[in-house]
C-alpha cells in the first residue's frame, strides 16, 4: 500500500494514520514524521513558499517508497508534501511506515524523509518580515543524513 | 525536432524563463553543451549558469554535464533541492 501525494491542501495526521492502518491489517508497528514550517526569534520568517517539479517529484517520490519497502519490509507507507505558501507552524510534509514490528517502521520513517529532502524536486523559498525572500541552500547535514543508510 | 527546457526556482527568476522550446542547435550533444550554448544567447542565462550549484535532469531523471541530449528530451535546470 503505498500512497503519495504532492498538494497544496493541508493534511490531517489521525486521518492518514487510520486511512494507512486499514490498508496494513497485518501492522504491528506505525511510525509517523511531521515537518512544520519554523519560524524562531533568530531567524523570523512570515511564510515558506515550496515549488516542485511536477512529474518528477512524484516519480522520485514513488522510488523513495519502493526502496523503503524492499529495505524495509513494509506493509506500506504514505509521503504527503505540501506546495504553495505556507505560514510558521504549518504542516509541510508527511511520512506514515507501517511494519510488522517498531524497528523497520521508525528506521524507515527516518530512510524516507533523508532520502525526500536530498533527492526529490522540491525547492523552498523564505519570506521575511521586511517583505524580502531567499531561496533556502541545503544544509550539508542533509547529505549526511541520507548516506547513513 | 526540439527540445523543452524547464527552469526552476532561482533558475527560473534569474533568466526570466519558466520553460521554452529550443531546436537543438549544431554540436550541442550534451548538458555541458546546453548549458554553454544558453550562456552565450544573454547575459541573464550567462549570470544564472555561473553558479557551481546548478543542476540538471533530463527526462525527468537527475543528469549529469556529459548526459546526451536527443530531440524530444525534456531537459530541466534547477538548484539543489531543499524539500522536506
Amino acid at each position: 500500500m503505498r500512497r503519495i501525494r504532492v498538494h497544496p491542501d493541508d493534511f490531517d495526521v489521525g486521518a492518514e494514520s487510520a486511512a494507512l492502518l486499514a490498508a496494513c491489517k497485518q501492522a504491528g508497528a506505525l511510525a509517523s514524521f511531521t515537518g512544520v514550517v519554523r519560524s524562531t526569534s533568530a531567524h523570523p520568517i512570515t511564510a515558506l513558499y515550496l515549488e516542485h517539479y511536477p512529474g518528477m517529484t512524484e516519480a522520485a517520490l514513488d522510488r523513495i517508497a519502493a526502496e523503503a519497502e524492499s529495505r524495509f519490509a513494509l506493509l506500506g507507507c504514505t509521503l504527503i508534501h505540501r506546495i504553495g505558501t505556507l505560514e510558521p507552524g504549518q504542516n509541510i510534509v508527511l511520512v506514515l511506515a507501517a511494519a510488522a514490528h517498531r524497528q523497520p517502521a521508525l528506521d524507515a520513517t527516518g530512510f524516507l524523509i533523508d532520502f525526500l529532502k536530498t533527492s526529490a524536486p522540491f525547492w523552498k523559498k523564505e519570506i521575511f518580515p521586511d517583505g524580502t525572500s531567499a531561496w533556502v541552500f541545503p544544509r550539508d547535514g542533509d547529505a549526511q543524513a541520507a548516506s547513513r543508510w | 525536432m526540439s527540445i523543452t527546457i524547464l527552469y526552476f526556482a532561482w533558475l527560473r527568476e534569474r533568466t526570466g524563463t519558466g520553460i521554452e522550446q529550443l531546436v537543438l542547435p549544431q554540436g550541442v550533444s550534451t548538458v555541458a553543451d546546453l548549458i554553454a550554448f544558453l550562456r552565450g544567447r544573454d547575459a541573464a542565462h550567462d549570470a544564472a549558469f555561473a553558479s557551481p550549484l546548478v543542476r540538471a535532469a533530463v527526462n525527468q531523471v537527475f543528469a549529469r554535464p556529459e548526459t546526451p541530449l536527443s530531440p524530444g528530451d525534456e531537459v530541466a535546470f534547477f538548484p539543489p533541492v531543499t524539500g522536506g
